[in-house]
């Protein structure tokens, strides 16, 4: 800063380490539950530092599940997550894509009106439509499976409006350069879009890998097999149980679990993802 | 190696004509020059010829072929951009090799060629950088490599130097201009830099608002412009414009600020009317014993060294603007008044209204 | 938009824009316009018939109190979360702003909340303040406060804006911090030239110069709150006790799923979507006003 006051510096970091703590609180709390065993999360007051019951509970939760909850184990609800952010992650990146391509290099009949149709995907959440969109999955057939789960979710207005601004300060000069060498459109996007977008690209997947692992109401609705269930849908399950047997220790083991991925994302491709929370949202 | 050869070539954006009835015939292993102020339509007409903008009107011919409807590709050119426009995520050496690829060369014949055009280039330390590594004038050259290693019968350049700094130009243009006699491909070059286009072309296209106008030599255009545009175009300092009345025999034209020239005999014949009167710079002389003398009045003196830039009027302070190019360093003083003297022969009279060349 | 130098029109680019063009007739245009004309319907109590009511369901809508009262709570919750975690997070991005080393590092342990999902980020809360076990609900009975959200309305509502905010924090960190970051330095050193202290600086250089991104902050986390707070609220309250903590998107689901009563339900998702609607035309029509990252 512009002058050197140690003393504003010193509060400047007491407040950031203030603010850092009350942000972890949460999790802390959640790390300390996940490492006791049943017995002593019932005892009041709930204990402040961790005990020595974390491998026994990870073990138990990923593999055995939550005794009476009638949910599967945690790793499998883990593997179906895993499945579904995959999906809707490269599924959003590849069709807004090319649909970004056709838009921004084609010139042909209702680009516009295509380029509209798109838009409006983004005043249309599936919060807002989800009677009539469960309906159409039923009607499909769609219930019960990865993709159910996923396809609804990958039309992405924000995706394609993102790709259409990287393709349009591509350089023409690139195209031309392209033409002359004799490539044709798809040559093109292959060899020369996709690779000068792939940091773009690596950025939205994070960011739509955390959307799409982190989904909820959706695959509340369309799935009600045990064996379609995901974590973030699992955790809910167990809090209902909750209610009559309280397994905290467990439950926030598959917490603990069901955040692990996206936030290794966040805070190891933090650079990524800045730039993807950025750029998607201009 | 090929010929290229505009018929009536024209082109329209809707009802705006940007470029009409051009007609050229370019010889094999020529290197043409396309010059121009910036929106004369030049670039259009070298991206015509490339087919990266459609032709509208006429017809261009590369070889025997005529390309109008062909893709970029299958015309057998190659072009040097602006911006270079080289692939930022691929090695030099892949930028060179993409259209070799493409048109599924053999891999060890696209290393020959591409390794062979490194070395005439001098850019063989660099194959596996990728172009953000490299220096404008290094990038400069893997452009023209992409171009040279396709082995195209004609070459198109797009003011390829104008992103270089005034040094590394001039180097660049001379190496051009000795590839391009050695390779001795049929060449056309987009610049608005008129010494680039003097120095490099065998012959100038001069286009101004879409239309050609003068074609020639580097020195006929010198000698002979045919219009005011193409005379004040080339040259520079560009040449002075004086406006003048004819005497009624045509044999003097009279000047505002006093002066008045004796016109000799191929200069007469236009008596009795305005015109404007054209001397280079170059061509004006200190000379108290010439036979054709008149006097300027010395307002602004810049020492370049190898010559004296006078700024000033000719004639008394009411007299038109003029700018003197004398020889070598010169002590010339604010306000003094100079005595030119100008060779009958370079001076050049225009039509005031229509730009035409009057003498003939 | 399109650019200067493109290809020609052929099938390529309709066979492009199609898988797109599938997934958003048959999953977002049709389903929504299956919503609006249901919202015109009213269905027997066995779904064996439907009359075509016009704009009943609507005018039903705004006399029932309940509903009124759902939207007004909605907007006291959506407002109070954008607040919080804005209010939070422009105070943490301003000291991490002045304090020039170990910024990353803060930025580092304040964003990943961003990636905990709101379902779990309800489990978390819902845990600290068990009415019989939690943490906080310990500390509180110690200081001699009764705490129960699964009997108090207003503590349950409390706990939804907690946990939501909570997790919206990093998001407007992250914004706040990189506006503040972009505002170059000579502005501020001019400021500070012209005798502004660090306070004064932030309240007359900083603050006004970051308004664009508090403006599009503020519709992001309204909106935040009114559509993506749904599996905070599931996980925590169930839009209880009392319907206390019952928002739109709730009800929705509620009356649609739970109450079937399906006309009712449309003609809610109507009114959403023209909130959508205009949350995001003012957000595009401020967007070119937005700091440039």
């Amino acid at each position: 800063m512009v002058e050197h006051r140690p003393i504003v510096t010193l509060i400047s970091h007491l407040v950031l380490i203030f603010g850092v703590a009350i942000i972890a609180f949460p999790i802390w709390i959640t790390f300390v539950a996940s490492t006791h065993e049943a017995a002593r999360m019932v005892q009041i007051p709930l204990p402040l530092l961790p005990g020595d019951q974390f491998f026994k509970n990870l073990e138990q939760t990923l593999f055995k599940g939550l005794e009476g909850a009638g949910a599967p184990p945690v790793g499998f609800m883990m593997v179906n997550s895993l499945i579904m952010a995959l999906m809707i992650a490269g599924g959003k990146i590849a069709i807004s894509l090319i649909s970004a391509f056709a838009i921004v290099y084609f010139k042909f009949p209702f680009r516009m009106g295509f380029f509209w149709m798109i838009f409006i995907t983004l005043m249309l959440p599936v919060e807002v439509r989800i009677l009539p969109t469960f309906e159409v999955v039923a009607n499909l057939g769609m219930l019960n499976t990865y993709w159910g789960l996923s396809i609804p979710l990958i039309a992405s207005a924000t995706a394609t409006f993102m790709f259409r601004q990287v393709f349009l300060t591509i350089p023409d000069e690139l195209l031309e350069a392209a033409r002359i060498d004799g490539a044709g459109p798809m040559r093109f996007f292959i060899d020369i879009l996709v690779p000068l977008s792939r940091t773009n690209i690596a950025a939205l997947f994070v960011i739509l890998f955390i959307y799409g692992w982190n989904q909820y109401l959706w695959p509340l609705l369309v799935t009600t097999d045990q064996s379609m269930y995901t974590v973030v849908m699992g955790i809910k399950q167990m809090l209902e149980a909750a209610e009559q047997s309280p397994d905290w220790h467990q439950i926030m083991m598959t917490s603990l679990l069901a955040m692990l991925p996206p936030v290794f994302v966040v805070v190891f491709m933090q650079r990524l993802f800045v730039k993807g929370l950025t750029e998607t949202e201009k | 190696m090929a010929e290229i050869h505009l018929r009536q070539v024209g082109k329209s954006y809707g009802e705006v004509e940007v470029l009409q009835g051009i007609d050229w015939k370019i010889g094999d292993g020529e290197f043409v020059v396309i010059v121009g102020p910036s929106g004369c339509g030049k670039s259009t007409l070298l991206r015509m010829i490339a087919g990266l903008e459609s032709i509208t009107q006429g017809e261009i011919s590369i070889g025997d072929r005529v390309v109008n409807d062909l893709e970029p590709a299958e015309r057998d050119i190659a072009m040097v951009f602006q911006n270079y426009a080289l692939y930022p995520h691929m090695s030099v050496y892949n930028n060179m090799a993409y259209g070799l690829k493409i048109r599924g060369i053999p891999k060890d014949e696209i290393e020959r060629r591409v390794k062979q055009t490194a070395e005439i280039l001098e850019i063989g330390d660099y194959l596996t950088r990728a172009p953000r590594q490299l220096s404008g004038g290094q990038r400069q050259r893997v452009a023209m490599g992409r171009a040279i290693v396709r082995e195209p019968s004609v070459f198109l350049f797009d003011e390829p130097l104008s992103n270089l700094d005034a040094k590394l130009r001039v180097q660049m243009r001379l190496e051009i201009k000795k590839l391009q006699q050695r390779l001795g491909i049929t060449s056309v070059y987009v610049t608005h830099d008129q010494v680039e286009a003097m120095t490099l072309g065998h012959r100038l296209m001069v286009l101004n608002g879409g239309h050609v106008e003068q074609l020639g030599t580097p020195i006929e255009l010198y000698e002979r412009p045919l219009t005011k545009f193409v005379a004040g175009f080339i040259g520079s300092p560009s040449m002075n414009f004086l406006e003048a009345k004819m005497s009624e025999d045509g044999s003097k034209a009279h000047f505002t600020g006093g002066n008045s020239l004796e016109l000799p005999a191929h200069l007469s014949g236009h008596g009795d009317r305005r015109v404007s009167v054209g001397m280079r710079p170059e061509h004006l002389l200190l000379d108290e014993n010439g036979s054709n003398t008149a006097s300027a009045t010395v307002h602004v003196v810049e020492h370049l060294g190898a010559d004296t830039l006078v700024h000033g009027t000719f004639g008394n302070d009411d007299g038109p603007e003029l700018v003197v190019r004398l020889d070598g360093i010169k002590t010339i003083g604010q306000d003094e008044v100079l005595t030119l003297s100008i060779d009958p022969n370079n001076i050049h009279l225009f039509d005031p209204d229509s730009g035409k060349r009057l003498n003939t | 938009m399109l650019k200067r130098v493109h290809f020609g029109s052929s099938w390529l680019p309709f066979a492009l824009v199609a898988p797109q063009i599938l997934i958003t007739v048959v999953f977002f245009i049709w389903p929504a316009s299956q919503a609006l004309y249901q919202s015109l319907l009213v269905e027997d109590a066995f779904g064996l018939s439907s009359e075509f009511v016009w704009f009943d369901n609507f005018i039903e809508l705004f006399g029932d109190e309940h509903y009124l009262g759902t939207f007004q709570r909605t907007i006291f919750f959506s407002f109070s979360v954008a607040f919080l975690s804005m209010a939070f997070a422009l105070t943490l991005a301003a000291m991490a702003d002045r304090v020039i080393k170990g910024a990353t590092t803060y930025r580092t342990f304040l964003i990943w909340p961003y990636a905990v999902a709101p379902v779990v980020s309800g489990a978390l809360w819902v845990f600290m303040f068990d009415p019989t076990l939690g943490i906080f609900t310990y500390t509180l009975g110690a200081l001699g406060y009764e705490w129960n959200h699964k009997l108090n309305g207003g503590e349950a509502m409390f706990l939804v804006i907690v946990a939501s905010a909570w997790k919206q924090v990093a998001y407007n960190f992250l914004f706040f911090l990189a506006a503040m970051q972009s505002i170059p330095k000579s502005l501020i050193e001019a400021a500070a030239i012209d005798g502004a202290g660090p306070t004064r600086r932030f309240t007359s250089i900083i603050l006004p110069l970051i308004s664009p991104t508090t403006f599009f902050l503020m519709v992001i986390n309204v909106v935040f709150a009114f559509f993506e707070t749904f599996g905070i609220i599931h996980a925590v309250t169930q839009g209880g006790p009392a319907k206390a903590t019952e928002i739109l998107v709730y009800k929705v689901f509620n009356d649609g799923f739970i109450g079937l009563d399906l006309g009712g339900s449309a003609a809610q998702s109507v009114i959403l979507m023209l909130i959508v609607i205009s949350l995001t035309v003012i957000q595009f029509r401020y967007v070119e006003k937005k700091v440039e990252y």
